[in-house]
């Protein structure tokens, strides 16, 4: 069985005529996959490289730079929980925010919860400063992030 | 009389993305006009003598920027539209997206019959889910209405915008990162020259554009160079390369202050006018101890310092291009300004930065890859409690060392990377060395979280 579905390869495909050379759509073609599946295994990553005609390791160097992307053997939880570490948010509590939340899903930033609910990570500046402390749920802002706040969100998480 | 913002003209108001709202404030009649009425070649000419300078941090004047295209080239050219605004504490190119994102669409239309380019890729960070998404509705209308596509409004003018999302590198912000990144590598940014309007994207001669930039040149080609140039500061008389600091400016205000908040203003408002007016003031009645005025490269201002025979203070410095260079900071940036008060350790606030540019850094020159990694682990150590003397003349040294303007390295990161670390240590010494001596630790000392990275 192929890893990635009949429709994901023609959504992949369907960016091909948006560029120049089919390269570019390595970070679209990343994108779908790991937004779908939750993870880029390596049988994804040979599949993407044969639609897109270049060599897996070229799929893999790509990917690898940016720490975005969960590879063989890590998968995303249900819903990717970032909070911001920027100044901007330092400032005004991310610490203790990102504590908070580490000891509220019993993990730390980079891990799932044994539910597979809820993955949490820190992020640099996620350009929310006027609403600091902020977080990202998945990728839609949330501002102004007090603790209960979060609690609140977490509690709606979980339910997904 | 307070002033009226342009840019910021529509975000408050109802629907403020939808096309049809846009159209009814007057939106899209400048390009209709511009392909009626105007060449290519005078598009330039307006935004090359309006004065504009580049919005997203380097404020190289655009309209000479486009000039550098080679000439009668037979295609194709490309438009970059950089909107990776990852630079700390900056988020006024979001707001533009967000809410009023034909402005900035209208500004690609005009940008590109400019350049003669019939393809624009405009790179949104992924964390900026709302704005792409704002983005891409957007550009399905002007497609639906005609906008966009072959023969637009039957001008014989073609053009495509290719929305691609980012995946939560800053590097990505460099312009030849961007390309690299856009490419589908990694965003490895290029040694220059070649300069991207000499060899671009897919190798291709390319213009990279900021947001902001793109927003003005929809300003400055409806309502023209007088009022554009009406805003801001001229030149000044004894610096013969300066090119002026023309026209409005969206300032963010973040950090300690009441209200953090994103305004329009004509460039040069002072830092005290802006945290006090616009921002409501240092939070919970404090003083302003520290200000980063233009996103964390450009360094810290410390605002008790008296200004040489004055009476005025580094809070008072006016945000054009020039101003923070005038004590100390690397220059405007991306006018982004983050207040430190008086209750808080610059040790924590060098620290985090020092952790930014740490985990930021591609890795690809020594200088920065290494650097980056000692002053994170130097500022790691004095948070501890575990400063020893010497290690703030090693901070200076290599903050001094790595970077463009020494020559080590191939992009600015890493000269943004040793700015706040020169300027946070040269300007608050005797709190570093206090610690040092008392080996006091931060509140944060323990904070599993964030030391672990
Ligand atoms: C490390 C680094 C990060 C940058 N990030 C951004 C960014 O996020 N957005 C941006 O417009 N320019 C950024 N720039 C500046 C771009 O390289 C480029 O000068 C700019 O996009 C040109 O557009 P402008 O002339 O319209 O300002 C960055 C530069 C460096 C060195
Ligand atoms: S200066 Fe730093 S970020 Fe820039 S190319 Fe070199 S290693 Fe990469
Ligand atoms: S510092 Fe957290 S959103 Fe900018």
């Amino acid at each position: 069985m192929p890893a990635l579905s009949p429709e994901l390869r023609e959504k992949i495909k369907a960016y091909i005529p948006k560029y120049p050379r089919k390269q570019a759509v390595t970070l679209p073609a990343l994108h779908l996959v790991h937004d779908e599946l939750r993870t880029v295994s390596n049988e994804a990553i040979v599949e993407i490289a044969e639609i897109l005609e270049l060599h897996p390791s070229e799929v893999h160097d790509t990917m690898t730079f940016y720490a975005f992307f969960k590879g063989e053997g890590e998968k995303l939880g249900t819903t990717r929980l970032w909070v911001c570490r920027g100044l901007a948010c330092m400032l005004r509590g991310a610490y203790e925010l990102i504590e908070h939340c580490e000891g509220k899903l019993g993990v730390h930033c980079g891990q799932t919860t044994a539910d597979g609910k809820i993955t949490l990570e820190f992020a640099e500046c996620i350009g929310a400063c006027d609403g600091a402390p902020a977080c990202l749920v998945n990728d839609k802002h949330a501002m102004n992030i007090t603790p209960e706040k979060a609690d609140a969100l977490i509690q709606e998480l979980k339910l997904k | 009389m307070p002033y009226e913002p342009v840019l910021l003209a529509r975000i408050n108001k109802p629907d403020s993305g939808r096309l049809e709202g846009y159209r009814a404030d007057g939106g899209y009649a400048t390009v209709e006009r511009v392909l009626k009425e105007k060449k290519p070649a005078d598009v330039i000419a307006q935004v090359k003598d309006s004065g504009l300078r580049g919005r997203g941090g380097a404020g190289f004047p655009c309209g000479l920027k486009w000039t550098f295209l080679p000439k009668d080239h037979p295609g194709p050219i490309y438009l970059c539209v950089n909107a990776d605004e990852s630079e700390p504490c900056t988020y006024n190119n979001r707001i533009l997206m967000e809410k009023d994102p034909h402005q900035v669409l209208e500004g690609i239309m005009l940008a590109c019959y400019a350049i003669k380019s019939q393809k624009a890729f405009f790179y949104v960070r992924y964390e900026y889910g709302d704005a792409f998404r704002s983005l891409e509705s957007a550009v399905n209308e002007m497609y639906a209405a005609g906008l966009l596509g072959k023969n637009i409004l039957g001008s014989g003018f073609d053009l495509d915008i290719v929305l691609h999302r980012g995946a939560g590198a800053y590097i990505c912000g460099e312009e030849t990162g961007l390309i690299e990144s856009l490419e589908g590598k990694r965003a490895w940014p290029r040694i220059k020259p070649p300069f991207p309007a000499i060899e671009g994207a897919f190798r291709k001669p390319t213009i990279v554009n900021n947001v902001e930039t793109l927003a003005c040149v929809t300003q400055i080609m409806t309502r023209g160079i007088d009022w554009f140039k009406s805003l801001g500061v001229p030149p000044d008389p004894k610096n013969p390369r300066d090119a002026g600091s023309y026209g409005p400016k969206l300032y963010t205000i973040a950090g300690h202050v009441e209200k953090p908040c994103c305004v329009e203003l004509p460039m040069g408002v002072t830092v005290r006018d802006l945290v006090e007016k616009h921002g409501g003031g240092v939070w919970k009645g404090r003083k302003a101890k520290s200000v980063n005025p233009g996103g964390l490269s450009m360094g810290y201002v410390r605002c008790d310092a008296k200004l040489k025979d004055s009476d005025l203070t580094e809070y008072d410095i006016p945000l054009d291009f020039n101003g923070p260079g005038k004590v100390g900071c690397l220059g405007l940036g991306t006018a982004a300004v983050t207040v430190i008060d008086d209750q808080t350790s610059m040790i924590d606030v060098l620290h985090n930065t020092c952790q930014f540019f740490a985990h930021e850094s591609c890795g690809q020159c020594t200088p920065c890859r290494e650097g980056t990694g000692w002053m994170l682990k130097i500022t790691d150590r004095l948070r501890r409690g575990l400063g020893r003397k010497e290690d703030l003349d090693i901070l200076i040294d290599v903050g001094d060392r790595i970077g463009i303007m020494p020559g080590t390295t191939i992009c600015g990161l890493a000269d943004g990377a040793g700015w706040p670390v020169k300027t946070a240590i040269r300007k608050f010494r005797d709190e570093f060395e206090a610690a040092i001596k008392s080996g006091a630790k931060s509140k944060y000392a323990k904070s599993l979280a964030v030391a672990a990275h």
